[in-house]
C-alpha cells in the first residue's frame, strides 16, 4: 500500500456472532488505516450509543461489542457506516493524543538470558534476537538496529492481546519499517516489560507469559499496575491507549537501576506531553514531523 | 461471615457476570464460563444473578464456613459432601458453622459452581468481582484460590430486593453435560480466506475437544483445513492464516496454520494475528464451557437472524430460573 491519506474506500463489515461487529478497514497495515480505526473509535465513543459495550480499535480494523437486545445489528451497522463516512470526509485528519518517553535497556542480560533459553528451534540458533533482526533488515550491526529502533517515534496502533500490551507502528515511510519474523514456535515464557518485535510491530509485554515476538530489551518502568501505586496509574491501571505516540530512549544499567529505585519508591513518572497527531504531516514528511513531535516532548 | 479454604482444588476462582467495557485495552469480559449453571447456583442460594460464586474446574475445593450459611452447587455432575455425608446438587443446602464441604470426582463436564447466600464479597475491580488471573485483576487477590485463603461473604439478600426463594431445580430444568454436542456458529469475519472445501470441512466434520481447554479458549482436533494461498498484505505475517493483528470476537474460531481450531472463551486474548472464520453464537457459549476433553463437537452454521432467535429463547429459558 502506498502512503496516502485517509482511505476513502469502503471498509468491510462482518459479524462476529450476535454480539460483535468487525470492520476491516484495510488488509494491509498503514498509518492511514490505523488513523481511520482510531478516528472511528473516537467518534463512536463520543456518541455513547446505548447497547455498545466495547469499542476496540486495532491496527487496521475496528471491533465493536454490542447487546443486540438493546441495539439491533442493522441499526448498529448504520451508525458505524455513518461514522466511517464522517471520518472519510472530515477535512482535518487529526487526533488529540500525547507523546511519551519510554526508557529501555537494550541488549540487557535479562533479555539475553530469556533468549538463550529458547534458542532451540529459533531461526538463528546462534547469537541473539538482535543479531537476527539486524541481519533480516540488512543492517551492519545490532547497534545500528537499536539506533533505528529508538530514533523515530512509534504510534500505539492497538492495545490488547493481554491487559495493557501496546502494539506500535513506527512513524517512518514503509521502506524504512523494521520487519522481523516472529519466533517459529512461541516461547512459553517472556518476562514482563520485554520490548518485542513481530512483523512490522513493536510491543512491550505487559505481563509475564507466552510470546512469539523477537526480544530486544527491557523497559525500565511499569506499563500495567493493577495496584495503581504510581501517579501515572492513579486514574487507570493501564498506561497506554491507542493513538499514544512512544519515543524509546536507550538507557544503560545505572540509569535502569535508578529508574527501578524510583519505581520502588513510588515516585517515578513518565516524561510526556500533549500533542495532536496529524496524519497528513506524518505521511508527507515523517522526518520533519517526528522532529516536531520530539520538540514537544522536550518542552521546546 | 467468611469461607475458609482448606484445599483449593485445581483452578478455583471467584467469578460473577463479568467485566464488560475494558476489552479495548486487553482486559477480557471474564465471568462464569457456564453462565447458566452459575446463575442457577445463585438462585438456589437465595441470591440474584449478580452475586459472585466459586467456579470449580475438574477438582473442587474443601472448605468450611465460620457461621451458619446457605450454599448451593450447580453445574457439572459431582458428588457433594458435607462432613463426609452425601448431599444433593441443584438444591439449597443449609450449613452449620464449621461444617466441612468437599467434592468427589466429576462424572462429566468440566466446571461446577458453588454459590453462597450473600455472594463472595471480594472487592469490585473495574465493575466486577471476576478473577482475571493473567492480569492479576479482580477475584481474590487476582488469582486462583490457595489453601488458607479466607473469602469474605456478603450479607444475605432479602427476598423483597430480588433474593431468590427457589430451593431446588427439577432435572428437566438443568443443563445437560453430554459427550456429543452441536454448537451453532455464524460464519463470517475472514471465512472468505478459507477454501470452499476448508469452510465445508469446518462445518461438517466431527471435532474432538483436546485437553488444551481453559478460560481463554478451547482447542479441537480433527481434519486439516485449507486456507487459500495468497500474497500476504504488508504487516500480516507469512502464513495464509495470518492477518494484520486485529481484535478477536469472544467465541470466534481461528485455525492457525490450518490445524486444530481454537474457540476463544470468556478470558479471551483480545486480539492477535490469526484470521477468525466463524463465531459461536451467544446462546451456545455455555455449551462449550460444559464440554469435557474428548467431547465430540459439530459446528453448525446458522444465520444472524437464527442466532438472535436462539438468543431470545435462551433469555426466555433463563427467566424461568427466577420464576
Amino acid at each position: 500500500m502506498t502512503d496516502t491519506a485517509v482511505q476513502r474506500t469502503d471498509a468491510r463489515y462482518t459479524w462476529g456472532g450476535d454480539e460483535f461487529l468487525f470492520v476491516e478497514i484495510a488488509e494491509a497495515m498503514s498509518l492511514a488505516a490505523n488513523y481511520k480505526a482510531n478516528a472511528m473509535a473516537a467518534l463512536l465513543t463520543a456518541r455513547s450509543l446505548p447497547g455498545v459495550t466495547d469499542i476496540c480499535p486495532a491496527n487496521a480494523s475496528l471491533l465493536l461489542r454490542f447487546n443486540p437486545d438493546i441495539l439491533p445489528p442493522d441499526r448498529l451497522e448504520a451508525e458505524v457506516r455513518g461514522v466511517e463516512d464522517e471520518v472519510a470526509h472530515s477535512s482535518h485528519q487529526t487526533l488529540d493524543t500525547r507523546i511519551i518517553e519510554v526508557p529501555v535497556w537494550y541488549d540487557d542480560p535479562y533479555t539475553r538470558e530469556t533468549g538463550a533459553r529458547f534458542r532451540k528451534g529459533h531461526q538463528r540458533p546462534e547469537g541473539t534476537d538482535l543479531d537476527f533482526a539486524a541481519e533480516e533488515n540488512g543492517l551492519a550491526s545490532p547497534a545500528e538496529f537499536i539506533r533505528r529502533h529508538h530514533e523515530s517515534p512509534w504510534l500505539v496502533s492497538m492495545v490488547g492481546f493481554v491487559a495493557g500490551l501496546p502494539f506500535m507502528f513506527q512513524i517512518v515511510p514503509q521502506k524504512d519499517q523494521l520487519e522481523v519474523p516472529k519466533y517459529l514456535s512461541p516461547r512459553t515464557d517472556t518476562p514482563a516489560l520485554t520490548v518485542g518485535h513481530g512483523g512490522c510491530f513493536a510491543c512491550i509485554y505487559s505481563v509475564r507469559g507466552a510470546g512469539g515476538y523477537q526480544m530486544f530489551g527491557i523497559a525500565a518502568a511499569p506499563i500495567f499496575d493493577p495496584a495503581q501505586r504510581l501517579a501515572d496509574f492513579r486514574d487507570f491501571m493501564i498506561f497506554f491507549r491507542p493513538g499514544d505516540i512512544v519515543k524509546f530512549r536507550p538507557v544503560e544499567e545505572a540509569e535502569y537501576r535508578e529508574i527501578q529505585a524510583q519505581v520502588d519508591a513510588g515516585t517515578y513518572t513518565y516524561r510526556q506531553a500533549p500533542v495532536v497527531f496529524d496524519l497528513q504531516r506524518a505521511l508527507d514528511d515523517p522526518a520533519a514531523y517526528n522532529k516536531d513531535l520530539l520538540e514537544r516532548l522536550h518542552g521546546n | 461471615m467468611a469461607i475458609n479454604i482448606l484445599e483449593p482444588g485445581l483452578a478455583t476462582t471467584v467469578q460473577d457476570q463479568g467485566r464488560p467495557g475494558y476489552y479495548n485495552v486487553g482486559i477480557p469480559q471474564g465471568g462464569a464460563m457456564d453462565s447458566l449453571s452459575a446463575e442457577m447456583a445463585n438462585a438456589l442460594a437465595g441470591n440474584t444473578a449478580a452475586e459472585a460464586v466459586l467456579e470449580c474446574t475438574y477438582l473442587g475445593p474443601k472448605f468450611t464456613t465460620d457461621a451458619d450459611a446457605v450454599i448451593a452447587v450447580a453445574g457439572a455432575p459431582v458428588d457433594v459432601k458435607v462432613n463426609g455425608e452425601p448431599r444433593p446438587q441443584w438444591s439449597r443446602l443449609e450449613l452449620a458453622a464449621g461444617d466441612e464441604v468437599s467434592f468427589g470426582m466429576l462424572r462429566g463436564g468440566t466446571r461446577y459452581y458453588v454459590a453462597v447466600s450473600g455472594g463472595i464479597d471480594v472487592p469490585v475491580v473495574l465493575g466486577s468481582r471476576s478473577t482475571y488471573t493473567l492480569g492479576a485483576v479482580g477475584g481474590f487477590e487476582g488469582r486462583a484460590l490457595k489453601a488458607g485463603d479466607t473469602l469474605p461473604v456478603g450479607t444475605a439478600i432479602d427476598v423483597g430486593t430480588g433474593g431468590s426463594e427457589r430451593t431446588e431445580f427439577e432435572e428437566a430444568l438443568r443443563p445437560s453435560f453430554d459427550k456429543e454436542v452441536t454448537v451453532r456458529v455464524l460464519p463470517g469475519l475472514y471465512d472468505h480466506r478459507l477454501t470452499e472445501e476448508g469452510l465445508d470441512t469446518l462445518l461438517s466434520a466431527t471435532w474432538t475437544l483436546t485437553p488444551v481447554a481453559d478460560r481463554t479458549g478451547l482447542r479441537y482436533s480433527g481434519p486439516d483445513i485449507a486456507w487459500k494461498p495468497r500474497t500476504q498484505p504488508f504487516g500480516a505475517g507469512s502464513d495464509p492464516s495470518n492477518i494484520v493483528d486485529a481484535g478477536y470476537a469472544v467465541g470466534s474460531i481461528q485455525i492457525p496454520g490450518g490445524k486444530e481450531p481454537i474457540v476463544l472463551h470468556r478470558d479471551a486474548v483480545s486480539g492477535g494475528g490469526y484470521a477468525m472464520v466463524a463465531t459461536v453464537i451467544s446462546a451456545d457459549m455455555d455449551l462449550l464451557a460444559r464440554s469435557a476433553p474428548g467431547t465430540k463437537t459439530s459446528f453448525r452454521a446458522v444465520t444472524l437472524e437464527e442466532a438472535l432467535t436462539a438468543r431470545a429463547e435462551g433469555r426466555e429459558a433463563r427467566s424461568r430460573i427466577w420464576g
